[in-house]
């Protein structure tokens, strides 16, 4: 007998990037957002808002490295040496923002300093994961078992748009984010600042669904043929609903909804992505099959992950119940 | 000149791997630490506990962040400048690596927020089961990734197919046959370095007059583990290097700069190791001891490195060298530990104003075997990625050049040099700080209890 689990693993490696997109999305726009702020109790609440679980929700980028080398391993030996110097920016990024944290609250002079490394580690970590995700969509030049390429392959007009675009839509997790945990004037210029990266977000789903079909046939075929058109019309239905309750609840002044409604307009364009994508795992040539490591690789993990992950759910949303509420400027450690 | 991508990329490697494991060096054994602080707080309500454990948390808060951030870096090298190697041993290597991800990495980053920002927000028993978490998280981390390593060193259990190694015994993989003894070995040196750091910051205090009581109790815990751990990683080390001289025999005739092959090998003092000549200049060796610690036995024949073709052979001088820091800081540790234990029968410990500057200089010796130790084994299994069965220079990423990966070196260079300064700074800074006072530690005491458990964010 013998089970297969690509689709289980395709599944949970999709859960796993998706969720570090969401997690690290939201605290990667708070750092985006960081400038805007008006004075410097509000930047500590910005600040405190995320500091108990952002290192929490970057475990999920380790998860998504070497979960994808441990089931897709030819696919990791692939993609990653493609994306060299955008996984070098996106991880130097990482690590400004990440010391920031810390080193912030132990400064006295150098607490400027220290916000400005917090803003620009976020700016340059999320406009190369806007990169590397526009890189992966237009395809990586694969000769046998090797990327083909050069390492400056990805500085072209498509992966640099979508890394702008990404500043925007983290930009809307963390705006959205605030208004559910802070009050009065910051909460206020959060919900304005949220309007402003919807309208961005917006602009380029539009530009991505316009340019994307002329940049492969393939993503034209998926979904511009009869009769998958019909099946995929509700993806952009959905989508549109979506950003017009964001945007009439942030109008009337919704606290919870426009997070929940950010985060809805991210699983839609994932959804949608996955659908353009869909079975390649290196676009446009080696699909997950390809790519997938020994079934006896992926058991050996599965019988763990699905024990595990399930309880990582569950600490991860105590987590998140323990610091609920709205951020206050006392919550440091002592 | 041409640029070699394959010495630049492990350059790179050697570069970040080094500078990450100064931070599980000591944050695993912290976080340990910080579990017995806890416990005992919990146990005897005596407050020293507390304020130890407050402070001590504040220095684990630094670097665990710095350790998280450096963390990130590592898997993604695997992809970026070794594919060659994610290809070949990726369906072996890597569930070892998620695993670790899977099981450590959410432990002690998801109860890490409840330990250092939630004592106020939960019971002190939630506090404490926090604390126990993370303390066992950074255990398990280690298991899984010494694993992976240990694997490479010496790989069992796998069988080849179409040239990529494939897993035919999961537990012939993870328990190969080093890795008993480098956990043990590693797990050791980690808890050792935490200690030493423990002694010198307290012994500074004492040496100032301050702090005296939090710092006499640290103090006497940190001597009183390492009268225990020093003589043990001593045994251990032995035993590591035993089985080395089994399944890496190179490697034990490198770090002994033997290049013959002999009964009654000499223990080799001090050398300058000529790889070219394939001799020893200004040598001073005692003759028959390495067999004697080698093989027990003073008539024992130790493989030399001439014994092994040239091209199998380590970098010779380094690894040699590199072995006498480690053994060197150990003696030294091992000198250090047992003054302090007669001065403390004589019931003069705190007293000795010559012993709390030798252990405050005492700091950063862990470190300094840690990285020897690295160096040891990882520059003594070259030229060997997966330990003769994959050479280092065919796990290269084939697509990057020589410049790709100097551009990178220099810029990771850059951005480490300013974090890890910025980072050991503000640890200077917390030290001298030291344990909070009675009345800021009875602050965080009186608010540690809300009303109803879960209860006070909502306040």
């Amino acid at each position: 007998m013998h089970i297969d689990l690509v689709p289980v693993w395709t599944l949970i490696l999709a859960v796993g990037v998706f969720m570090y997109v969401l997690l690290d999305g939201f605290d990667l726009g708070v750092g985006i957002l960081f400038p805007l702020a008006r004075d410097d109790a509000s930047r500590t609440l910005m600040m405190n808002s995320v500091a108990p679980i952002w290192d929490g929700n970057e475990t999920w980028l380790i998860l998504g490295g070497t979960a994808l080398m441990a089931a897709f391993p030819l696919a990791f030996a692939i993609i990653i040496p493609a994306l060299y110097f955008p996984i070098l920016l996106m991880l130097l990024g990482l690590i400004f923002r990440g010391v920031a944290f810390e080193f912030r609250l132990k400064a006295h002079s150098g607490r400027r300093w220290w916000d400005r490394s917090f803003f620009t580690g976020s700016l340059v970590a999320t406009f190369f994961q806007g990169v590397i995700l526009g890189d992966y969509v237009q395809g990586f030049a694969v000769s046998g078992r090797h990327f083909a390429g050069g390492s400056f392959d990805w500085v072209k007009p498509f992966p640099l748009a979508t890394g702008v675009g990404l500043l925007f839509g983290y930009g809307l997790l963390g705006a959205t984010w605030l208004v559910m945990k802070t009050e009065g004037d910051l909460q206020a210029r959060s919900r304005t600042q949220a309007k402003v990266c919807l309208l961005g977000v917006l602009a380029f789903i539009a530009m991505v669904s316009v340019w994307t079909p002329f940049l492969q046939p393939k993503i034209t075929a998926r979904w511009f043929t009869w009769p998958n058109m019909a099946y995929l019309a509700p993806v952009p239905i959905v989508t549109a609903a979506i950003a017009i309750t964001l945007w009439r609840s942030l109008a009337r002044g919704g606290e919870f909804i426009p997070f929940l409604a950010s985060m809805g307009l991210f699983a839609m364009c994932y959804l949608g992505l996955g659908i353009s994508v869909f079975p390649y795992v290196v676009p446009w040539t080696i699909t997950l099959w390809d790519a997938a490591s020994s079934p006896g690789s992926q058991a050996f993990l599965l019988v763990g992950t699905l024990v595990i992950l399930p309880i990582v759910f569950m600490y991860t949303g105590w987590s998140y119940y323990v610091f609920r509420g709205k951020v206050r400027a006392e919550l440091g450690y002592h | 000149m041409e640029l070699d991508p394959v010495l630049l990329s492990r350059l790179q490697f050697a570069f970040v791997i080094a500078f990450h494991i100064l931070l599980p060096a000591f944050t695993v054994g912290l976080a340990s630490y910080i579990v017995v602080l806890e416990g005992l707080y919990f146990w005897r309500g005596d407050s020293t506990y507390l304020r130890l454990s407050l402070f001590w948390t504040k220095m684990f808060a630094v670097s665990f962040g710095m350790g998280v951030v450096s963390g990130i870096v590592m898997p993604f090298q695997l992809g970026t400048n070794w594919s060659g190697l994610s290809d070949t041993a990726g369906n072996v290597l890597a569930p070892l690596l998620t695993y670790e991800g899977l099981i450590a990495f959410f432990l002690e980053a998801g109860f890490l927020g409840i330990l250092l920002f939630g004592r106020k927000l939960v019971p002190q028993w939630v506090h404490l089961f926090a604390a126990v978490m993370v303390g066992s998280g950074t255990l398990f981390s280690s298991f899984w990734i010494l694993s992976a390593n240990s694997w490479m060193h010496t790989p069992a259990g796998y069988e080849i197919i179409d040239g990529r190694f494939f897993a035919k015994d999961w537990v012939d993989v993870i328990f190969n046959p080093s890795f008993p003894y480098r956990i043990a070995h590693t797990v050791t040196g980690f808890y050792i370095t935490t200690a030493f750091v423990v002694v010198a910051v307290s012994a500074w205090h004492l040496r100032v007059g301050q702090h005296v009581a939090e710092s006499r109790r640290a103090m006497s815990m940190g001597l009183g583990l390492l009268v225990l751990l020093v003589p043990l990683q001593i045994a251990l080390g032995d035993a590591h290097g035993l089985n080395t001289l089994e399944h890496q025999p190179v490697k034990v005739a490198a770090m002994e700069g033997l290049w013959e092959t002999q009964a009654r090998a000499p223990a080799v003092l001090f050398a300058i190791p000529d790889s070219a000549g394939e001799t020893n200049r200004f040598e001073v060796a005692i003759p028959g001891l390495a067999s004697v610690y080698l093989t027990h036995d003073v008539n024992g024949v130790v493989k030399g490195l001439k014994a092994f073709p040239p091209g199998d052979r380590p970098p010779v001088g380094i690894v040699f060298w590199a072995f006498r820091v480690m053994v060197g800081v150990g003696v030294l540790m091992l000198t250090v530990v047992a003054w302090g234990a007669w001065l403390r029968i004589r019931g003069r410990m705190f007293e000795s104003r010559a012993y709390l500057a030798v252990c405050n200089f005492m700091a950063p010796a862990g470190f300094v075997a840690v990285i020897a130790g690295w160096t040891v084994t990882e520059v003594g299994r070259q030229p060997w990625v997966v330990y003769g069965l994959l050479r280092t220079r065919d796990a290269i990423s084939p697509s990057i050049t020589g410049l790709d990966v100097l551009l990178s070196l220099l810029m990771y260079m850059a951005v480490y040099a300013v974090i890890f300064s910025a980072g050991v700074y503000y640890l200077f800074r917390i030290a001298r700080a030291g344990p909070p006072t009675e009345v800021e530690a009875h602050d965080a005491k009186l608010s540690e209890r809300p009303a109803r458990p879960l209860s006070a964010a909502d306040v």
